[in-house]
């Protein structure tokens, strides 16, 4: 296996843009320009074979045969496993979890970690650019416990200091669960940086990498994270799928999250003691296709290079950035340098309500985001209610920029007339 | 208008634009008999709605709030249609609406009634956007149910 930073396959865009069937769907009569990745991201051929193989060829439950195809299914569902922990950089592949989702992987930590280790009168410490799933968890911990949960707070645009974190988190905390990039803003927070102020009131940091882990190289080590959650849908993998990653020790000290088959070593009739890592946090019978389809999404990725993987979003966000800001009619959310900011870009259009364009633009085979994005306290805080949001992934390009752009312009002129 | 925007066109028709742009009755209502707000959270369309009413009339109506051209344009309508109208008639204006836009019949005079507003017609061919067209309407007849019960 490579190296997930570097890759070995050159950066082609045409060539990538082969391998995803659906970029030859027209919408409306038009070519599908795909700008919601920040959603869900498009398939390639690689992943929707792996799952078609799968059922074709290997399907059997895991863990639990001798037969060769249960044995078959169990060598790839785990190899997916040492797949992704290679992909983050983790130091052991028990500590990756499979989960549902992003949103899972968030209220298995607040359910297990948080409720055996945060107190009455202990803190909980999220930033005011989280999405929901990174929010209501911790709200409900707060109000059960009666701890309290405090805002990191952002500048105008959209960047946390790291001034402002001292006297946010103190000796109370326990926990400081943070976005690594903002699913509205684009916005990089300086996690390592959190990492340590966390670790040096002897809180634990959670990251939650949605929005990083597909479109940067991300080193749960160098992070010196405690907790990492993300999704394969937001990176080329299949829906239903998601990873908790943890250090050892955490997850070995954690109570179980659900309770039935697999999860346990043994069964009496009055009890059970639980299996090892990562087979504690893991009960029925997983999500055994998509946890493989995952590992077919992280080889294209690591395949590619999560450096160039990187960098072509880079030059896509700084090129679309300059066109949107030059139309003169749109504020765009979030920091306006996009050396700190990823490829996620909001913004408001002076006069036409965001789900207006959104139509207008799903006409011309456009697909973008509008609303609130999942993060309603945010979106409000820039006095709005909705706003529409841009996303790139690895097959996008210059010429869909351009479509966009010119799309938003017609749209100008379908309002105005 | 013809090119790749044409099929809106039965979307925003002129009239819904019309009102989009200048949504009428935006003046707050002094001490409204009902007032009430209703959201549609996931497009960001938020409408404050008052009304008074004497004698089982909607005697004036105000709104204020944001939203698309189609919530906004619709809760504009609404507002024309309402005044001078008693509960039962407002009631029954709103199930022409909601059948009219689920793309059922409605009778010629349920159409004479609606007047400008069959203009909204359009939203079924948009189906996501029926939820923008309806919501101003939905809470309007919530909440002269509740002031009426008491
Ligand atoms: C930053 C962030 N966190 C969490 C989530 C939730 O992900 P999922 O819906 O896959 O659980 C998302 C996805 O929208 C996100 O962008």
């Amino acid at each position: 296996m490579s190296n997930p930073e570097f890759g070995s396959r050159v950066f082609d865009v045409d060539a990538i843009r082969a391998d995803f069937p659906i970029l030859q769907r027209k919408i409306n009569g038009n070519d599908l320009v795909y700008l919601d990745n920040a959603a869900t991201t498009q398939k390639p051929n690689q992943v929707i074979k792996s799952l078609v193989d799968y059922y074709e060829q290997t399907n059997a439950n895991v863990h639990r045969g001798v037969h060769t195809l249960s044995i078959e299914a169990t060598d790839g569902y785990e190899l997916a496993r040492t797949k992704v922990a290679k992909f983050i950089n983790a130091p052991r592949p028990e500590e990756v979890i499979w989960t549902r989702n992003t949103s899972e992987s968030l209220n298995l930590v607040a359910a297990t970690w948080a409720e055996a280790n945060v107190g009455e009168g202990d803190n909980i410490v999220i930033t005011a650019m989280e999405h929901h799933s990174n929010i209501v968890p911790w709200q409900q911990l707060a109000d059960k416990k009666g701890a309290e949960l405090r805002y990191l707070p952002h500048n105008e645009e959209g960047l946390i200091e790291l001034d402002s974190a001292t006297g946010v988190i103190d000796y109370r905390t326990k926990i400081v669960a943070v976005t690594h990039m903002s699913n509205v803003l684009g916005t990089i927070n300086p996690v390592a940086k959190l990492a340590e102020r966390a670790h040096s009131v002897g809180a634990v940091i959670l990251v939650d990498a949605a929005q990083s882990v597909p479109h940067m190289p991300v080193d749960v080590q160098a992070l010196d994270a405690d907790f990492l959650c993300f999704s394969a849908h937001k990176m080329l993998g299949p829906t239903g799928i998601g990873v908790l990653w943890g250090k050892y020790d955490l997850l070995e000290a954690m109570p179980p999250y659900m309770f039935g088959g697999d999860m346990i070593l043994e069964v009496t009739y009055e009890d059970a003691t639980w299996n090892d890592l990562p087979y504690k946090f893991e009960a029925g019978t997983p999500n055994i296709a998509d946890a493989i389809a995952t590992g077919a999404a992280v080889d294209y990725l690591t395949e590619l290079g999560m450096d160039n993987v990187w960098q072509h979003e880079q030059e896509l966000t700084d090129y679309a950035m300059e066109q949107i800001l030059s139309l003169g009619s749109v504020r765009v959310l979030g920091p306006q340098n996009p050396a700190l900011r990823g490829g996620v870009i909001s913004f408001i259009h002076d006069t036409i309500h965001p789900h207006d364009l959104g139509t207008a633009l799903d006409q011309q085979g456009i697909a973008i985001r509008t609303g609130h994005h999942c993060a309603m306290p945010l979106v409000r805080s820039f006095d709005v209610v909705a706003a529409a949001r841009v996303s790139f992934y690895i097959y996008n390009t210059k010429s869909e920029v351009d479509a966009f752009v010119s799309g938003l312009c017609e749209t100008e002129g379908y309002f105005s007339r | 208008m013809t090119g790749a925007l044409g099929n809106m066109d039965d979307l925003y028709e002129a009239i819904i634009l019309d009102h989009y742009r200048s949504p009428r009755n935006t003046a707050p209502v002094e001490e409204a008999d009902v007032d009430f707000e209703v959201n549609n959270p996931f497009c960001g369309d938020e409408f404050h709605i008052q009304l008074k009413v004497e004698n089982d009339a909607v005697a004036k109506v105000g709104i204020t709030g944001r939203g698309c051209a189609i919530s906004q344009a619709s809760a504009s309508l609404l507002a024309e249609l309402v005044e001078g109208k008693s509960s039962d008639e407002v009631h029954a204006a709103v199930s022409s609406i909601r059948r009219l836009l689920k793309g059922e019949e409605i009778t010629d005079e349920e159409a004479d009634v609606l007047g400008d507003i069959e203009a909204l017609a359009g939203v079924r061919k948009f189906p996501v956007r029926i939820k923008c067209a309806l919501l101003s309407w939905v809470g309007l007849d919530d909440a002269l149910k509740a002031h009426q019960t008491g």
